[in-house]
């Protein structure tokens, strides 16, 4: 049967584009035919001569190769926005090819050939597994790439004046955003030495008893560090529902607005900020 | 036994600690501490941590106890230097340290140490002064 299906290697790979072309998973926009062709190829050179008696018990060390190189098509396949259903279907279809061409050569023999159905069975089915893995885990890695990257930019510590930083937070709050947000602002405020810092909530969406929490905690920190901590940006709505919460914040303090934030900061500085006299022309 | 020299700088003493602080170690210079502000009548007390990058609960607590015995021996405590790692270990304890001042270096600790013993000075001295000027002579 094995040698059977070497030796009918081309034919294999005619029936599975056909069938392919056939099936509504086809998608003709995300991969042209020559391009699939190519990888179907592959894939067929590669399965037609790996397959074994080893490979069909499914012993790990002889599928390696094939799951590596499936691995590598089904990440790609994710990458260019295959769904996990296309990609499953792709490998489906060469197994009803292989099954075709085995029930056409095989003749009288059904006892063999039942056998043979039920391994290749088995065998695709951990072969599509294994490929569904690989596209999920191909799909978790970017979600998880851009989970970072949201974290690294959405938390940046803008020093405002000598003394004065200010971090804007823009987004829903969680625990281990708040560990970044605390970490940075702490280690500007060393960095920097300054005395002040504005924490401005006017972009998190909706203040809850936990972020509440995550907030007290990071104005505690600063303070153990030596600075002062004043959160602005306080929207009418949250002020709200933080009082509608039971929340206290008499420890924090809390101003509506940045530009009330920073004014304060200025007079804790003791700076003042005031229109000149002179009417020097203002030059660039 | 290993000590933490306590230095003294005009009517401030400062401490700087060095290493990473042990139970009795810390439990050591806690006695010795308040011996020494009873000794020198110190006005305030200047905590350097800067060095130290470990602490526990028992350390949070020490560094309280030590702000408010010095407060009863009338002192002000300000630790100063503080790593960010272990200002946020210290909030996950539950550890906000409500009496102790905290400032983010020698220099500005010393400042607020300065304005504060300022501040209880005039304050002592403002009735003085009231009376001086309220009574007609």
């Amino acid at each position: 049967m094995l040698a059977l299906l070497r030796s009918k290697k081309p034919q294999i790979l005619e029936r599975w584009i056909q069938h392919q072309l056939t099936l509504d998973t086809l998608r003709d926009d995300l991969i042209s035919n020559d391009e699939l062709r190519e990888q179907s190829e592959g894939i067929v050179n590669l399965i037609v001569d790996q397959i074994s008696e080893q490979t069909l018990a499914l012993d790990p060390y002889a599928l390696e190769p094939i799951l590596e190189y499936l691995s590598g098509i089904a990440i790609s396949r994710a990458r260019h926005g295959f769904s996990p259903r296309e990609t499953s279907f792709y490998l489906f279809s060469l197994k009803n090819a292989m099954l075709d061409m085995l029930a056409e050569s095989a003749g009288s023999d059904i006892a063999a050939l039942y056998d043979m159905t039920r391994s290749l069975g088995r065998f695709f089915d951990e072969l599509s597994t294994s490929t569904f893995e690989t596209f999920i885990k191909g799909r978790e890695e970017v979600i998880l790439r851009q989970t970072d990257e949201i974290a690294e930019i959405s938390t940046p510590v803008i020093r405002v004046w000598d003394q004065i930083l200010a971090m804007p937070l823009i987004g829903t709050l969680d625990s281990a955003r708040t560990q970044v947000v605390m970490e940075n602002l702490l280690q500007a405020i060393v960095d920097t030495g300054s005395e002040i810092a504005i924490l401005d909530i006017s972009g998190v969406p909706a203040v809850d008893s936990l972020v509440a929490q995550h907030l007290i905690k990071t104005v505690s920190a600063t303070r153990l560090m030596g600075a002062e901590c004043i959160i602005s940006g306080i929207r009418p709505e949250i002020a709200q529902t933080v009082v509608q919460l039971g929340i206290d914040l008499s420890q924090v303090i809390t101003k509506a607005t940045l530009a009330s934030a920073l004014k304060s900061a200025f007079s804790m500085l003791k700076l003042e900020v005031r229109k000149t006299q002179s009417q020097k022309p203002f030059l660039i | 036994m290993e000590r933490i020299p306590i230095l003294r700088m005009g009517s401030f003493l400062l401490v700087t600690i060095q290493v990473d602080l042990y139970d009795r170690l810390a439990l050591t210079l806690e006695s010795d501490l308040v011996q020494a502000i009873s000794k020198t009548g110190a006005q305030g007390v200047l905590i350097d941590i800067s060095a130290v990058s470990i602490v526990d609960s028992f350390m949070g607590r020490i560094i309280g106890n030590i702000a408010s015995m010095a407060r009863l021996l009338d002192a002000y405590t300000v630790v100063v230097g503080m790593q960010p790692a272990v200002a946020i270990t210290l909030i996950e304890l539950g550890l906000t340290l409500p009496g102790v001042q905290t400032a983010l270096n020698v220099e500005k600790g010393m400042q607020l140490l300065q304005s504060r013993i300022q501040v209880t000075a005039s304050v002592e001295e403002a009735p003085n002064e009231d009376d001086d000027a309220g009574s007609p002579e």
